[in-house]
């Protein structure tokens, strides 16, 4: 159980920088238990950087990290998915030599050490069933699979470490659009069997409708937040995010 | 304990609450410093960035927005979106001065009918009843703002407005009213007219009432309940910031929650403008936390109130406001319209006949609130009475009109309010609260 009055992961004023610029500007948000958020705009605006941040693979300059109430500020990657986050990369990153079932089972790597052989074979199944292109061709190298199959293999073996959150960073960046639908169709029966999402997307339309809410980050702020339907019909995001011009808004 | 309409937010713990204040804080500064060049400049004065905001507390180092202000920018200066996405307006009524007008965008209106509906609820109102709507429609925000919320609950809506007190006790009796919504004086002002009329409260359905928009007290909650045999509820909210809805009474009937979700509440010291602590009477200052169309940061109402953030037995953790009964300055608020001495003393200009001296006597009569107004004759020249009778009631029609109030004129002796020794005041509240 989260502590009272916690949500699963909260950011209070982050601030990030590398290379002397600031990407971050004292970003704020939340991700409640069982939540899908979206984390949408343009290229630049610090979407990725914040998962990072949150991963650990950045360090903070300032502000508050917190997940089921404890800080993540300071710690380091391995510590941070040891305590139930885990990261899914832009640009799928699979190995490309090892079978799907190998590359699945790489996800459960601190599972296996701490010998929970049988619950890893039950999540295998599991995800296999959930993804039955993957299971057909279980014994491929992953190298052989199309781009739409690599990220169902990514997002499975994320899904190995049985992780609290999922952050997912652009996973229908460079499909095609039939691909890229199939990917959120699944993002969202992933919420249906409870698993939290932090979903980084430029595919703004798209990831909204997934969503339960959004933030709507421009240069390093948080510009925009709520319920996705409220920031669908906001204007402002429509038009600089969904491609609309002033005529059809 | 009736039900609550949105249990996920009005009863989030208070730690949540704050995470969420502080996000929708900081994204509000981030657009009105890029959209609402008042606040830019009001930023850049103050030598901070929009990224200073880190905490509440940096909030407190901005200076506070004023009604001022709002008139400064009429109409659209501190609007934070273009005309083209505002789907209301709404402005306010009944002074001289200039007005203040108030834009509305489709999400900023389903929150306030969402805010609205929360308050209805919370005094018991549901699908069930039928309610009475006697605040104004048109240009003030309160009959619309009941309106939309009445019908998002589910409720049958008699959308009557005010005014024309015998087919408002027509309409309870025919339609079978059973809430009632208007100001306190109008509550007062049917009960009054039910004894004219010779009808028995208890022949109606008159079940429950919310009221506001004119400050009102125990002693008017006792006998408004006695006489139409209902549960009377105090209501708070003020257009500037949306209307309506901002805050109510649940049934514990212990003070007002505050909408915190969508509002950032301060108490200060009038005078100083420091912030005062949990539980200290002063000014209420408030920052909208999710208004698109019209978002304030640190606005000051001029109403005394003190905040309290203890558990309520009726589930609900927003923080609870105290009734209003003061304001920090001599303005008078009656029948939600109001009045400010100073636009009287620039109507009296009109007049050459007239000295400087006025005063403004609210009083709380059976039927209503009524304002009169004394005023100085000057001392040169010399007037008959007919002569005076007729400036009488000039000023008269010159006031109702300009301040869009019924009101009574008294004429008075040369210097008898103000003169080089004597200053009377301007205001005089003798309404028992």
């Amino acid at each position: 159980m989260l502590p009272d009055g916690h949500s699963l992961l909260r950011l209070q004023s982050v601030r990030v920088a590398y290379d002397g610029v600031e990407a971050l500007k004292g970003i704020s948000l939340h991700v409640n238990e069982g939540e899908i958020v979206a984390l949408v705009g343009a290229n630049g605006a610090g979407k990725s950087t914040t998962l990072n941040a949150i991963s650990g693979i950045l360090p903070l300059r300032a502000g508050e990290m917190e997940f089921l109430g404890q800080s993540l500020v300071g710690r380091r990657p391995d510590e941070i998915v040891a305590l139930g986050i885990t990261q899914v990369p832009e640009g799928r990153q699979v190995f490309s030599e090892m079978t799907v079932l190998d590359n699945l089972r790489m996800g459960a790597y601190l599972r296996l050490r701490r010998r929970d052989r049988a619950g890893v074979r039950e999540d295998l199944e599991r995800i296999l069933a959930m993804f039955p292109l993957l299971d057909e061709r279980r014994r491929q190298p992953a190298g052989t699979l199309s781009g739409g199959e690599q990220q169902m293999l990514a997002v499975g073996r994320a899904l190995m470490a049985r992780p609290r959150l999922l952050l997912l960073d652009e996973p229908t960046i460079g499909l095609a659009p039939q691909v890229a639908h199939q990917i959120l169709e699944t993002i969202a029966r992933l919420r249906e069997q409870g698993t939290t999402i932090l979903l980084v997307e430029q595919n703004v339309l798209a990831s909204l409708r997934v969503a339960d809410r959004g933030y709507v980050l421009e240069t390093g702020r948080v510009v925009l937040e709520g319920p996705s339907e409220e920031l669908l019909r906001n204007r402002d995001v429509q038009r600089a995010y969904l491609g609309k011009d002033y005529e059809e808004v | 304990m009736s039900a609550i309409w949105n249990p996920a937010l009005e009863t989030m713990p208070r730690a949540e609450l704050r995470q969420l204040q502080l996000e929708r804080l900081q994204s509000t500064v981030n657009r009105v410093y890029r959209y609402v060049s008042y606040y830019r400049h009001l930023l850049d004065t103050a030598g901070l960035q929009p990224e200073d905001f880190q905490s509440f507390e940096d909030l407190r180092r901005l200076p506070l927005t004023t009604k001022q202000d709002l008139r400064n920018s009429y109409p659209y200066g501190m609007f934070a979106v273009p005309l083209r996405e505002v789907v209301r307006l709404h402005s306010s009524i009944g002074t001289t001065g200039p007005p203040t007008v108030v834009g509305y965008t489709r999400n900023d209106l389903d929150h306030w009918t969402d805010l609205v509906a929360r308050a209805l609820t919370a005094c018991g109102v549901g699908r069930e009843d039928v309610v009475q709507i006697s605040f104004g429609y048109g240009l003030f925000t309160a009959g619309f703002g009941f309106h939309y919320g009445a019908e998002a609950i589910g409720a049958a809506v008699i959308p009557v407005s005010s005014g024309n007190i015998e087919r408002q006790v027509e309409l309870m009796q025919d339609f079978r009213t059973t809430a009632l919504i208007g100001t306190p004086s109008q509550g007062l002002h049917l009960a009054r007219a039910l004894d004219k009329l010779g009808v028995d409260p208890h022949s109606l359905s008159l079940r429950v009432g919310l009221f506001g928009a004119e400050p009102w007290g125990e002693k008017t909650r006792t006998e408004i309940e006695q006489r139409l045999l209902l549960t009377a509820y105090d209501t708070y909210g003020l257009s500037e910031i949306g209307g309506p809805g901002v805050s109510t009474e649940c049934e514990c009937r212990c003070g007002l929650h505050l909408a915190e979700d969508h509002f950032y509440v301060e108490v200060v010291d009038p005078q100083t403008g420091e912030t005062l602590p949990e539980g200290a009477e002063g000014e209420l200052v408030f920052t909208t936390l999710t208004k698109e169309a019209f978002p304030l940061l640190r606005y000051r109402t001029g109403d005394l109130a003190s905040l309290d953030t203890s558990p309520c037995p009726c589930g609900r953790t927003f923080a609870r406001m105290s009734r209003v009964s003061r304001r920090t300055d001599d303005l008078l608020v009656m029948q939600g319209v109001s009045i400010y001495p100073d636009e009287v003393e620039q109507a009296l200009r009109a007049f050459p006949e007239v000295g400087k001296g006025f005063q403004l006597i609210a009083r709380r009569e059976e039927e209503a609130d009524v304002l009169e107004v004394l005023v100085e004759v000057g001392v040169v020249p010399e007037m008959s009475l007919p002569a005076l009778e007729r400036l009488q009631e000039n000023l008269r029609e010159h006031l109702t009109r300009t301040l869009g109030l019924d009101l009574t004129v008294r004429l008075v002796e040369p210097h008898s309010l103000r003169s080089p020794d004597k200053r009377e005041p301007r205001v005089i509240d003798q309404r028992s609260l």
